[in-house]
């Protein structure tokens, strides 16, 4: 176990767990939040899990954790580790299950004060058109050749077929494809789960909401991003569904066989991985890609439909009722970068697990309009509280590999969350508030509950104070629809 | 129609000599299961997702599904056996809650009875390998498993 005694501080916000705190570590943990969120995590085992993510091959400079991290399976909830590329490792535990799991944000012009009498039938609207529950199918079917192209085109597929604009594709994380994707490495189960959840929410922690810009705190990058105190914007919040979920389990029990192959001992075997140029890691590289596209393409249909039920509840009511993408980010996926380590860039496989890619300005890779103020980082709080629109800097280069936090990050187990919480009453609670809410389960509802959560508002001081990424915008939920 | 118990909003259901029950975890759900022996071991695991899911099932034809795990070690075959269970839940919207079991050196014959899902209420991701180990105790087996939810 981690004690608090085990850490170095650096700084309010900075904090290391030395690489001589257990033998078998390669690097030392780094982590971002301040002593208060420590004294919180120390209940439960994400630091124990981060130190277990350390000891992976080929890691480079060290693992970090994010201050919304929690206890999740072999990798922590929040981290972030990057291995030399081709020679270091890739483990699918340390992306996730759902793989491209992320966040889109849409900006409008319409002041919350315009449609505030609507925001019921709104919410309605957002609840039909945009499928979400446990096994929930998508508007959209597709047989296995297509979901082929949605495997290799990303978003592009998604143009074709009238579901997204050039913009949309501009302002998403890699234009919404990721290169080296290849069908051919994904299982036909994985295939038969896919094709049908097209367009699909699911449940657990995902959702769509209607937010208030509630405060900007940065306006030359709100402005550039469309985001104005008082207009609304719309959150989607989903992956890959099933599709990405059996890519996942598939490859965490191929490489069970892969880590003996190769000699790799390891202290728990959800960390389970192979070298990157070994025929195990290219295969799940290729496959953890088709699934990170679906993805894309999972949150580009949702956003088209969302933007159906804004025209069904507001055209001809209010002037301009359209959604203008702000941008598309994974918070679970692997990908090739390049880093500049010790002066000189380095190839990473870097993977985010609960953890955004928080690239500074100046990047090529960000849409024109986005160089001068950095990527746009999307926080998604509890249903019942902020999120933030933060934006990445220099220093989140030299100090994260380009990553900050992915939310508030779970504070109460869902068991506890279920005990002390009723859905109904968080319900009745929330709707007094003035948040409209459409919820599939209210025990699923009720484990949601911005209680079992950290104080977003800290986690983005944390992130902000150590200055790997900088505040643009705070969001106040209006409509909530959960699966 | 079947309804796995909830006991004061746990996920519980035991006798002395097999059962299962939640542990407390952050993000995801942890259960223990026990039994005198591995295939009851196996029966009890899907038993213990069931309930972990809020499946209600049915009480239309009951149906019964055959199939096969080969596997290295105990603990990859109880994730395998899980999720061609999960695999048929989300496929074919079937789950089951009687299991005849047999276990050989390297392969697990399944055959298993059950219906359609009438209600579920959690979707389960995955079962994890997160630190999984099926243990000898003085009654038979256990093993904790973390799903992700």
């Amino acid at each position: 176990m981690v004690d608090i005694k085990d850490l170095k501080k650096i700084s309010e916000y900075e904090w290391e767990i030395p690489q001589t705190f257990r033998a078998d570590m390669r690097v030392p943990v780094r982590i971002f939040a301040s002593r208060q969120i420590i004294e919180a995590v120390m209940q439960d085992r994400s630091l124990e899990q981060a130190v277990n993510s350390a000891t992976l091959p080929g890691l480079v400079g060290h693992v970090v954790v994010m201050p919304d991290m929690h206890q999740g399976y072999g990798f922590p909830i929040g981290g972030v580790a990057a291995t030399q590329y081709p020679s270091g490792v890739i483990s699918p535990g340390g992306i996730g299950y759902d793989i491209n799991c992320g966040v889109r944000l849409l900006s409008s012009q319409m002041p919350l004060t315009q449609i505030e009498s609507h925001l019921d039938e709104l919410a309605t609207a957002l609840n039909y058109h945009c499928p979400s529950g446990v096994g929930t199918k998508g508007h959209i079917r597709v047989k296995i050749p297509e979901l082929d192209q949605v495997c290799r085109q990303g978003s592009g597929w998604a143009l074709r077929k009238g579901l997204a604009t050039q913009t949309d594709i501009n302002r998403t994380e890699e234009q919404g494809c990721l290169s080296g994707a290849d069908p051919s490495k994904v299982s036909k189960r994985a295939k038969e789960r896919g094709k049908a959840q097209i367009g699909s929410l699911g449940a657990g922690n995902h959702f769509i909401e209607v937010d208030l810009i509630e405060k900007v705190y940065d306006e030359r990058a709100a402005n550039v991003m469309g985001l104005r105190t008082g207009n609304v914007a719309v959150q989607i919040h989903c992956g890959s569904r099933g599709f990405g979920h059996q890519i996942c389990s598939d490859y965490v029990r191929e490489l069970q066989g892969a880590v003996r192959r190769y000699g790799i001992e390891l202290p728990d075997r959800e960390l389970v991985c192979a070298p990157l140029d070994s025929p195990e890691g290219e295969s799940y590289l290729a496959a953890m890609r088709c699934a990170a596209n679906y993805a894309f393409v999972n949150r580009q249909v949702l956003a088209h439909y969302a933007r159906k039920a804004f025209e069904q509840t507001l055209a001809g009511k209010v002037s301009n009722w359209h959604l203008q993408q702000v941008y598309d980010i994974a918070h679970n996926m692997g990908k090739i970068e390049t880093h500049e380590i010790q002066g000189k860039p380095v190839k990473l496989c870097v993977h985010r697990k609960g953890a955004t890619r928080a690239f500074g300005p100046g990047f090529m890779g960000l849409p024109a309009e986005y160089r001068p103020i950095g990527q746009p980082v999307l926080v998604p709080g509890s249903m019942g509280t902020a999120s933030w629109v933060l934006v990445g800097t220099e220093l989140s280069m030299q100090k994260s590999f380009g990553s900050s936090c992915h939310g508030a990050g779970r504070l109460m187990s869902r068991s506890k969350a279920k005990k002390q919480i009723w859905g109904e009453d968080l319900h009745k609670q929330l709707t007094e508030s003035g948040i409209h809410i459409r919820a599939g389960s209210m025990p699923g509802f009720a484990e949601e509950a911005p209680q079992a959560y950290k104080d977003v508002d800290e986690v983005v001081n944390a992130v902000t104070g150590a200055g790997i990424a900088k505040k643009v915008a705070r969001l106040k939920p209006v409509v909530v629809i959960k699966g | 129609m079947v309804m796995y118990p909830l006991v004061y909003n746990r996920i519980e259901m035991s006798d002395q000599s097999t059962g299962f029950r939640e542990h407390e975890h952050t993000a995801d759900w942890e259960l223990e299961i026990w039994a005198p022996n591995y295939p009851l071991l196996l029966e009890q695991a899907a038993l213990a997702m069931n309930a972990l899911a809020g499946i209600r099932l049915g009480s239309g034809p009951r149906t019964a599904r055959k199939f096969s795990i080969t596997f290295n070690d105990l603990e990859q075959a109880l994730v395998s056996f899980l999720e061609e269970l999960l695999f048929i839940a989300d496929m074919e919207n079937l789950a089951f809650d009687e299991f005849d079991i047999k276990v050989s050196s390297d392969k697990i014959a399944v055959e298993a009875f059950g219906t359609e899902i009438l209600a579920i209420s959690k979707e389960i991701k995955a079962v994890t390998y997160h630190n999984l180990a099926v243990l000898s105790t003085r009654d038979g087996l256990s093993v904790r498993i973390v799903f992700d939810i």
